[in-house]
């Protein structure tokens, strides 16, 4: 199958600092790539720069044919909750339906099949009874949903996601997680996170992230691994995740 | 004092009912996307940046409001690009610029020989003395506003609610903030006349915060606002008129009163019946 996008020797970062060199990767439909490395290592950078928010400061991102295909946009973007502000007043189906701007026009309203399609994804996620609350009236895990349905709801073929472990309980991380799955049947899935040990029983393949991206074509990595990836991170075995597939190395 | 009938038969009376109408629909409309999207502290260094074009204005003997509106837009203009590129702490930088407008306006007003006329006025508003001249530029300003919130309304909130979202989706982001910021220096501008440099972040603010009681959505709030601004510059006007006060202070006097009145109204109600909520709109 074609590949989504593809990145081609790129530095990436900000005016007075290059944060990223030399990445190279492939995203194919049917990934679903954790993104681990340490603090500063330039994973939201990458993410970033992927979503446009930042121009690469060397080298491109090619596009598939069908990632550009008219106005449409087809990246999904979950950003981490905390970064919204929930004092704002705006209502649940509000937000989730904005994320449909990106194929409208200047001015004009939302058609009927645009609200059809937004009630019924928030019928799907299960939260079709808070559509008419502020997002200050949601709990965490509510708002995870909610921005997750606006990121869903323009049928992305590439969804990226910036920690989302990060602002809500183990119990939403868990639901989040088993949705995600769910999704990657229909597209593609970029996750950052800290858990490693979580996610690498989650997703297919890992992407370490410090200064250079090293591709892993697999979710078993060993802490041998991570060293030579020069990606120093710590990992922690969580007791109740049924099987964690991370390889300890034996001596 | 007179009887209500009898004072709208003077012309005065009129313009300041028309004044006071523009006034509610610009300071809602703006008020709404100012405090939603946080930028009050913004907004009160355009507003004490553009005393510094009032001064300006008395000194070169041209209309002190022009002076304002220049001073205003282009203050506008340097916080959204300011705070974007250069490295500078957003809250000192206004603060300098707060400070800075002030200074200007002062030396100026002190450098112009001979009394400075209206002066009052333009710190604390009355309204009672607006012109037909005053009116048209008004009202040039009210159409800009609320065509420009009619139009574009969608995109506004989306821009405002999630602009790193917006961003990812294309949205003329940068453009929209522009626009937005000139608009509310305009709105400040215009409404100088009406309450007063001292006053004016009142009226932006006070008639949100008394919506907010009721609502939480974007356009609800802001047509709630205008009512409430509305309610409280009419009760203002009459204050001002029969006991011979600025109006800028009976104005936001009336808006304070009515916001205590409605938030203990609805504090009450809540907790008199646990099932008795105020309706949400
Ligand atoms: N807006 C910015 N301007 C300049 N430098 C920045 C900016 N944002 C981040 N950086 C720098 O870029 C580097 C990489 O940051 P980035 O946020 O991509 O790391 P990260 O891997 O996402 O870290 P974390 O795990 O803490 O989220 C850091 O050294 C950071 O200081
Ligand atoms: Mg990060």
């Amino acid at each position: 199958m074609e590949s989504l996008l593809e990145i081609r020797n790129m530095s990436a970062g900000y005016e007075k600092k290059v944060v990223l060199s030399n990445v190279n990767l492939t995203v194919n439909p049917e990934d679903f790539i954790g993104v681990i490395g340490p603090n500063g290592g330039g994973k939201t950078t990458l993410l970033k720069t992927m979503l446009g928010l930042l121009p690469p400061i060397k080298g491109e991102i090619v596009f598939n044919e069908s990632m550009r295909e008219g106005s449409h946009h087809h990246i999904g973007y979950l950003p981490q909750v905390n970064r919204i502000d929930k004092k704002f007043p705006i209502t649940v189906f509000d937000v989730v339906r904005s994320g449909l701007m990106s194929r409208k026009r200047l001015v004009g309203r939302y058609s009927r099949e645009e609200n059809e399609r937004t009630a019924d994804l928030l019928q799907k996620m299960g939260i079709y009874a808070l559509r008419k609350k502020a997002v200050g009236e949601l709990s965490g895990g509510q708002l995870q949903r909610v921005l997750l349905c606006r990121a869903l709801v323009n049928q992305p073929k590439l969804l990226i996601l910036d920690e989302p472990n990060t602002y809500v309980d183990n119990k939403f991380e868990r639901e989040l997680y088993e949705r995600l799955r769910i999704l990657n049947k229909d597209m593609a899935i970029m996750l950052v996170s800290h858990d490693v040990g979580t996610i690498t029983s989650y997703v297919k393949t890992i992407a370490c992230v410090n200064r250079n991206l090293h591709y892993h074509p697999s979710n078993k990595i060993s802490t041998e691994q991570l060293a030579a990836y020069e990606c120093p991170i710590q990992i922690i075995s969580h007791g109740q995740i049924p099987h964690t597939v991370l390889l300890q190395h034996d001596h | 004092m007179d009887s209500l009938a009898s004072i709208f038969q003077f012309g005065f009376f009129q313009n300041a009912f028309w004044a006071a109408l523009m006034a509610s629909i610009t300071c809602g409309l703006v008020g709404t996307y100012i405090v939603s999207r946080r930028i009050v502290f913004i907004s009160g260094g355009i507003t004490h940046a553009s005393f510094g074009g009032i001064g300006l204005g008395y000194f070169l003997g041209i209309n002190p409001i022009l002076g304002a509106l220049i001073f205003g837009v282009l203050s506008a203009l340097g916080i959204e690009f300011f705070t974007r590129k250069a490295d500078v702490r957003e809250d000192s930088a206004i603060a300098m610029l707060w400070a800075f407008g002030m200074a200007i306006g002062i030396i100026f007003v002190y450098l112009t020989p001979g009394y400075a006329p209206n002066l009052m006025s333009y710190l604390f508003g009355n309204i009672l003395t607006v012109s037909a001249g005053n009116l048209l530029f008004m009202g040039l300003i009210t159409l800009a506003v609320i065509a420009f919130f009619i139009t574009f309304f969608r995109m506004i909130l989306f821009v405002s609610f999630d602009e790193e979202f917006a961003l990812t989706n294309n949205a003329p982001v940068r453009l929209f903030n522009l626009v937005l910021i000139s608009l509310v220096a305009l709105t400040i501008v215009m409404n100088i006349r009406v309450v007063g440099i001292i006053l004016v972040m009142s009226l932006l603010t006070i008639p949100q915060a008394i919506s907010n009681i009721f609502t939480r959505n974007f356009g609800t709030m802001m047509i709630l606002s205008v009512i409430f601004a509305f309610i409280g510059s009419m009760a203002g006007l009459l204050f001002s008129y029969s006991f011979n006060i600025p109006s800028g202070a009976s104005i936001i006097f009336a808006l304070v009163i009515l916001f205590g009145i409605l938030k203990l109204g609805s504090v009450g109600l809540e907790r008199l019946g646990k099932n008795m909520r105020l309706p949400r709109v």
